[in-house]
Formats: C-alpha cells, sequence, structure tokens
C-alpha cells in the first residue's frame, strides 16, 4: 500500500486532525489522576491508621468509608455524587470537580487498605522495642514503624495509581471533557469507531506504561537504597 | 526496686499467671528460670506494662505503674528492656537505633545524643560498627546494639527476656559477658534465661517459675544446689 492509499483512509484522517483534540482530553485524564491520587492518598493515610485505631468511633468511620467506596461501582459512585449529593451540598454541575472528588474518595478507600496491609506487615516486635523506649504510639508511628511500612506499601500503591488512571475513563458519564469523554464526542462526529477507539486505547496504554516504568524504576531505586 | 503482688494475667481462658509475688531490691540481679510456658515473659512484659495484668500491683521505684493514672511512657523511659529477637530497627544505624530515643523523647541534641551512644558503643565493643546497619551485623553484635539501645535512655531497672537463646552458641559469650559488666556496675536487672552457668554466677537471687507461679526462690547455690521444690528438682536434671 502507497503512504498516497493509506492517507486515504477515512479514518486515518480524523484520527490525525483531531490527534490533538484527544491529546487535550488525556491531560485532563492525567490531572483529574494526580489530584485523585495526591488526596486518595492523604485520605488513605488517615483513614489506614484510623482502622488501626483503637478509638471505635474512628475505627468505625474508617470501616464505613472504606467498605462503601470499595464495596460499590466507581460508576455508581460518580453517578450519585454528581447528580444526587454534590448539588445539595456545593452546588456545583462541574463535572471535573464532581470527578476528582468521587475519583478521590474512591482511591482514597483502596489506599487505606495498603497503608493498613503495610503497617501491619511491619513486624511487632518493633511497636514493643519503640514502646519499651518510651515512645507514645505516635512517635512510635513517625520514627519507626511508617518509615518501614512504606518501602512495603510501594509496589501496591503504584498499581492503584495504574487503576485510578484507568478509572478515570469512567467520568465520562458525567460529560467531563477527559480522554474518553473525547473519544465519544469524536466518534459520535465520525462514526469511525476502530480508529478513534483504537488510538483512545493506545494513548491509555502508553500512560499506563510510563507509568509502570516510572514505578520500576523507584521500586529499584528503593532496593539499593 | 521493683514489687510485683499477686498479679493475674489470661490470654482468653488460658491464665498464663496465677497469682506472681516478687520483689527485688535496687542492684539487685534476680534471673528468672522455669519451664517453656511457664509464665517468664509474661511477667517480664507485665513488668513494663508491654501486658496489661487483669488483676494485682506492681510498683517500680514507689509508684504503681498498674494504676491507670500512671504515665507509662514516662515509666518505661526508666525500664530497659531486651528482647530475645533484638527488635532493632532496620532501617537505622547501629548509632541511630541508639540516638532515636534520646532525641525524639528525652529531647537531647544531636551532639549529646551521639556522645552518649558512642560511649556505650565503647562500653559493648562495637565503636567500629557505629554507622552500619543491623542487616550487617552478626546476632551477638545485634544484641549488644539492643543493650547499648535500651541504656542509652539511663534507665534505673533492665528487663532481659532470654537475650541469648536466639544466638548461635559462639556467639553468647560476647552478651553474657556485656550483662556481666552491667550487672556488676550496679544495674538492676531482670533476666529471663536458659543460661543457668550465667544464673549461678551473676544472679543474686533465682526465681523459678512453672504453672504461673513462682515455685521456688533463693539464691543461686540453694536453688542449684539444693533445690526443695519437687519440681524445681525435675527442671534441672532436665536442663542441667
Ligand atoms: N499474646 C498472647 N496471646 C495468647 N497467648 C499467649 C500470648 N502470649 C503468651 N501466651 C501464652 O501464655 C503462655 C505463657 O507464655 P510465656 O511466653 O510467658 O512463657 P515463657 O515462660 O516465656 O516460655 P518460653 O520459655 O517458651 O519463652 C504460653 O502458653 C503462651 O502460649
Ligand atoms: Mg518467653
Amino acid at each position: 500500500m502507497s503512504l498516497e492509499s493509506l492517507l486515504a483512509i477515512n479514518g486515518l484522517q480524523v484520527v490525525i486532525k483531531n490527534f490533538p483534540y484527544l491529546l487535550e482530553g488525556a491531560v485532563l485524564t492525567l490531572k483529574i489522576t494526580v489530584l485523585s491520587v495526591i488526596f486518595g492518598m492523604i485520605l488513605g493515610l488517615i483513614a489506614g491508621l484510623f482502622k488501626l485505631a483503637k478509638n471505635r468511633v474512628l475505627f468505625f468511620i474508617a470501616t464505613a468509608y472504606i467498605d462503601f467506596f470499595r464495596g460499590t461501582p466507581l460508576f455508581v459512585q460518580i453517578l450519585l455524587l454528581y447528580f444526587g449529593i454534590l448539588p445539595l451540598i456545593i452546588n456545583t454541575d462541574n463535572p471535573f470537580v464532581a470527578a476528582v472528588i468521587a475519583c478521590s474518595l474512591n482511591c482514597g478507600a483502596y489506599t487505606a487498605e495498603i497503608v493498613r496491609a503495610g503497617i501491619q506487615a511491619v513486624d511487632r516486635g518493633q511497636m514493643e522495642a519503640a514502646r519499651s523506649l518510651g515512645m507514645n504510639t505516635r512517635q512510635a508511628m513517625t520514627h519507626v514503624i511508617l518509615p518501614q511500612a512504606y518501602k512495603i506499601v510501594i509496589p501496591p500503591l503504584l498499581n492503584e495509581f495504574i487503576a485510578v488512571l484507568k478509572d478515570t475513563s469512567l467520568v465520562a458519564v458525567i460529560s467531563a471533557e477527559e480522554l474518553t469523554m473525547r473519544g465519544k464526542l469524536l466518534y459520535s462526529t465520525y462514526f469511525e469507531a476502530a480508529w478513534i477507539w483504537g488510538t483512545v486505547a493506545v494513548i491509555y496504554f502508553i500512560m499506563t506504561k510510563l507509568l509502570a516504568i516510572l514505578g520500576d524504576f523507584i521500586e529499584r531505586r528503593m532496593a539499593t537504597e | 526496686m521493683i514489687q510485683v503482688i499477686d498479679l493475674h494475667k489470661s490470654f482468653g481462658k488460658l491464665e498464663v499467671l496465677k497469682g506472681v509475688n516478687c520483689r527485688i531490691a535496687p542492684r539487685e540481679v534476680v534471673c528468672v528460670i522455669g519451664p517453656s510456658g511457664s509464665g517468664k515473659s509474661t511477667l517480664l512484659r507485665c513488668v513494663n506494662q508491654l501486658e496489661q495484668a487483669n488483676k494485682g500491683q506492681i510498683f517500680i521505684d514507689g509508684e504503681e505503674i498498674t494504676s491507670p493514672k500512671t504515665d507509662i511512657n514516662k515509666i518505661r523511659q526508666q525500664v530497659g528492656m531486651v528482647f530475645q529477637l533484638f527488635n532493632l530497627f532496620p532501617h537505622k544505624t547501629t548509632l541511630e537505633n541508639i540516638t532515636l530515643a534520646p532525641v525524639k523523647i528525652k529531647g537531647l541534641s544531636r551532639e549529646e545524643a551521639d556522645q552518649v551512644a558512642n560511649e556505650l558503643l565503647r562500653k559493648v565493643g562495637l565503636t567500629d560498627k557505629s554507622n552500619v546497619y543491623p542487616s550487617q551485623l552478626s546476632g551477638g553484635q545485634k544484641q549488644r546494639v539492643a543493650i547499648a539501645r535500651a541504656l542509652a535512655m539511663r534507665p534505673k531497672v533492665m528487663l532481659f527476656d532470654e537475650p541469648t537463646s536466639a544466638l548461635d552458641p559462639e556467639m553468647v559469650g560476647e552478651v553474657l559477658e556485656v550483662m556481666k559488666d552491667l550487672a556488676h556496675e550496679g544495674m538492676t536487672m531482670m533476666v529471663v534465661t536458659h543460661e543457668m552457668g550465667f544464673a549461678r554466677e551473676v544472679g543474686h537471687r533465682v526465681l523459678f517459675m512453672d504453672e504461673g507461679i513462682i515455685m521456688e526462690e533463693g539464691t543461686p547455690a540453694q536453688i542449684f544446689d539444693n533445690p526443695h521444690n519437687a519440681r524445681t528438682q525435675s527442671f534441672l536434671s532436665k536442663v542441667i
């Protein structure tokens, strides 16, 4: 096939012409992902620590939060937040805000479980040694347990971040113009399903692959530390 | 220095301590011996409140540590503990293991804490290992660092829970040597051990524990050469 006949393919033309349009969507996908991961980590650390707290109220709050967001589909959480809850409390119809809130809450619940498991994977003797020296629980956590737990949680956390990136495609349902929504819009104009969705998939794949490579790099650097 | 009165401790339905009474005088070295599962570790762990007793009282230096009003973190700073499995902090160097608590809890400056740590490292014979991580130390070296770490808080009492039983035989001596020095300096010590030689040579008094109580106590000579209790006799005949 000659280059000319290749370029004559309608689907390819559509994809080339609209590539910047799709990339803009990918940038929004990344924005939602990065913000959700940052908020999710903060939420997850707090909820994970609450889950290990002796205090019954904190434990109950953390458990309810984690169980709800892990036990219901993200798709439903997005719909519930955008159409049901956010209009009541902050009176916004901004899909970007709703997308970040929903993905953050969801990511936080999974991160909490990773944090909890990481802390519990640190040998019990470490806490006992720290306490026997006179440290209170908070001091033992900050100086002894968390610095060891963090190495354990890095690999599963990186997996979670990749999952978040892929899951942000669900926010297309509230018309946040991230990559998937842009794909949908293009499709409804040009009907070149294979070309458009194929390109969208490749862009997602490149983003997750880059994240995975970054993750490997971090893991390898930690191993040599 | 330490006084334990009618101490009871259960784990669920299993009653491990069934009314333990003992006193340890200042500068005294007391060795606790007894069969596996008799409650030796549990007793020691109650003394620094890693386990909470169900009933009974413990006093350290006249202060009741079993009272809910006591600030247990303050008490623990005065009670050093050495564990069977060392429990060194693997992410910290030898020096940092020793200085962590003095800096974070007592508020010592880095320099002051380093000075204390180096002094202690000299004492346990590990000056050349100060910048090494625990994974690069032998078992005997780890345990000596653990002892230095506990001493860095300047405790009034040291508790040892089978400090040499996880060690290869050729490393037992170096740890016992450090403990012996400590005893000679007048440290009050409570030592759970299977090292009968150490108990006989260094211990002022020996407590024989079995079935959750102290079955017999006396000087090493009384316990090892002339035990009265039939259980003590049978235990000693098995271990010596
Ligand atoms: N946290 C715990 N939960 C449940 N049971 C426990 C716990 N700690 C100890 N036990 C039980 O209490 C009993 C006494 O344990 P302890 O460790 O005090 O014995 P020990 O005299 O130190 O024995 P050893 O010489 O083997 O160290 C054992 O039967 C043990 O299984
Ligand atoms: Mg024991």
